[in-house]
């Protein structure tokens, strides 16, 4: 018996289900723990159960009654003691249906827009992947305390303002799907944003989140956006390897060394983003996940079809009007048409002064203007991209072209007289 | 469970309105508070004077002191309340976005601490 995998598989299903039936979310968490401890006991000596699931939603229910038990002895609170003997009629469905309803019901509750994004993004990792407080501190690199303190108050409300453990009806379904949509890809670009931290704790909340993808399609299978969520996460997460050099350098998408992409991220995210454009996505994450796809299907970066990928990146600008992705597309227009298109269009969206301060903005310039050997102007704005960059691999990066395009320059930058 | 409904919104903006607009927005609030009162929803309620109306008394030192308006300058004043008992978070949450003036203002949504007994 491997109590860490059963524990994987088992921890939300067990904690979805006691959350049901004893209403009480704070004192379901440490009884599934417990009871997860008492199995661990128990099992070598005794056996394993039959359904270690039935098991042990039976032990954590026992557990909260108990802890309920004490407590209206204590206050002799009569809500506490009719509570109690609800819980304790003898039926409880554990069919497949109810326990689906349970996970549903536990995600739903995590991503509920009464509480904060970035407590939303907690607690799922918490009652849902059943991380530990520690692993998602250093995931989010804060405190442990911060953490626990956000786990605190986030459970705080669900119980005082009394957060039902429900699925949305109907007419709110869409829009809070939407929600937690957000949330697994919030956990996901977390993980995947090269900015600081040790390698592996990124990579679990990559993994984290294609888990959580593919639970709530498993949940929710005929929902095309969904699919489409996981399908984006796939492909970009089987460039993880390729993305990052030895000491956590920056390795652009056309420096990268294609045979290190995860072929079978690959070979199952196309399919499944496929389908899901079939059955009518037409979010931004099919958006992103099918310029994703096109990058993923490219034997090489010369070879990358990048007027399609305009076209998709002026989609996404109709869904999704934001400066970051205007500047995404004025890169793909550079790199479908020239620099010189790209460049103009830059210089619109910085005369529209959103992106005042950010970084990638100069550093895109820099980049067209080295693709067009203007070594000058390009060192110019790699030097106004450095004296913004705020993490450590991206300044390395952009250190990296700096000294390129001055060593090109001095050697003899003729192009650059006229 | 009892929820308060803290009912926000811009006071200028509302004086501005024409007599025509006022009286429809209060027609509307007395058909929302009828709706809630048949859905047995309603606990209590009722609309403040303005902000100009009102005073703040602080105790300090065994002291009384008081001063003209509240406590802190916002944007949106608090207009009124609605006492509500919901069943759950999404219902209070589905009684106030149809208050009149969540389509404008803000609607805070508190839960009132229980006492036992």
């Amino acid at each position: 018996m491997n109590l860490e995998s059963l524990y994987r598989e088992e921890w939300r299903r067990v904690l979805a289900t006691t959350v049901r039936l004893t209403g009480d979310f704070d004192l379901s968490e440490e009884a599934v723990q417990d009871a997860f401890v008492a199995a661990l006991e128990q099992w070598p000596r005794d056996g394993a159960p039959a359904s270690p699931y039935a098991w042990l939603v039976s032990a954590a229910r026992n557990r909260v009654v108990d802890q309920l038990r004490r407590r209206a002895r204590f206050a002799e609170k009569q809500g506490e003691i009719e509570h109690l003997a609800a819980l304790s009629e003898p039926e409880i469905d554990l069919s497949e249906a109810a326990m689906v309803d349970d996970q549903l019901r536990l995600i739903f509750t995590c991503c509920h827009p009464a509480l904060a994004v970035e407590a939303q993004v907690a607690l799922t990792l918490r009652t849902v992947c059943g991380l530990a407080t520690e692993e998602i501190a250093r995931g989010f690199l804060v405190p442990v305390a911060t953490m626990a303190q956000r786990l605190v108050r986030v459970k705080r409300k669900i119980r005082d303002a009394r957060l039902p453990f429900a699925v949305p009806p109907r007419d709110q379904l869409v829009e809070r799907l939407d929600g937690v949509m957000l949330v697994v890809y919030l956990v996901f670009t977390e993980g995947y944003a090269a900015t600081s931290g040790k390698v592996w704790i990124r990579s679990q909340l990559c993994d984290e989140a294609i888990r959580l993808g593919r639970l709530l399609c498993e949940l929710i299978p005929r929902n095309p956006e969904l699919r489409a969520l996981l399908a984006l996460m796939l492909l970009h997460d089987s460039r993880r390897i390729a993305r990052a050099g030895p000491d956590e350098e920056i390795i652009t998408l056309e420096e990268q060394n294609r045979e290190l992409w995860d072929r079978r991220e690959i070979a199952e995210g196309v399919p499944l983003l496929e389908s899901a454009l079939r059955e009518g996505a037409t979010g931004e994450y099919a958006l992103q996940a099918a310029i994703a796809a096109l990058h993923a299907r490219a034997p090489r970066a010369e070879d990358t079809d990048w007027a399609q990928i305009a076209r998709l990146y002026d989609a996404l600008l109709q869904k999704q009007p934001s400066p970051v992705v205007e500047l995404n597309r004025a890169a793909a227009i550079a790199m479908a048409e020239g620099p010189s298109s790209g460049l103009a269009l830059i210089d619109e969206l910085e005369a529209k002064g959103e992106l005042a301060g950010y970084h990638l903005l100069p550093a895109a310039r820099a980049d067209l203007l080295r693709r067009d050997g203007r070594w000058r102007e390009a060192a110019e704005a790699y030097r106004q991209a450095l004296a913004l960059v705020a993490n450590d691999p991206e300044r390395r990066y952009l250190n990296r072209r700096l000294a390129e395009v001055e060593g090109l320059q001095s050697a003899g930058g003729a192009s650059n007289i006229n | 469970m009892e929820y308060l409904l803290l009912i926000y919104g811009n006071e200028a903006d509302v004086a501005k309105m024409s007599k025509a607009d006022q009286g429809a927005m209060y027609q509307e609030f007395g058909s929302f508070t009828q709706s809630i009162q048949e859905s047995k929803n309603y606990v209590g309620g009722n609309q403040l004077q303005d902000v100009a109306t009102a005073s703040t008394v602080r105790m300090r030192g065994g002291k009384r002191l008081v001063t003209d308006g509240p406590f802190a300058e916002t944007r949106e004043q608090l207009g009124g309340y609605y006492l509500i008992e919901a069943k759950d978070l999404d219902e209070a949450l589905g009684i106030a976005e149809r208050i009149p003036s969540a389509r404008w203002g803000s609607i805070e949504v508190r839960p009132l601490v229980k006492r036992p007994g």
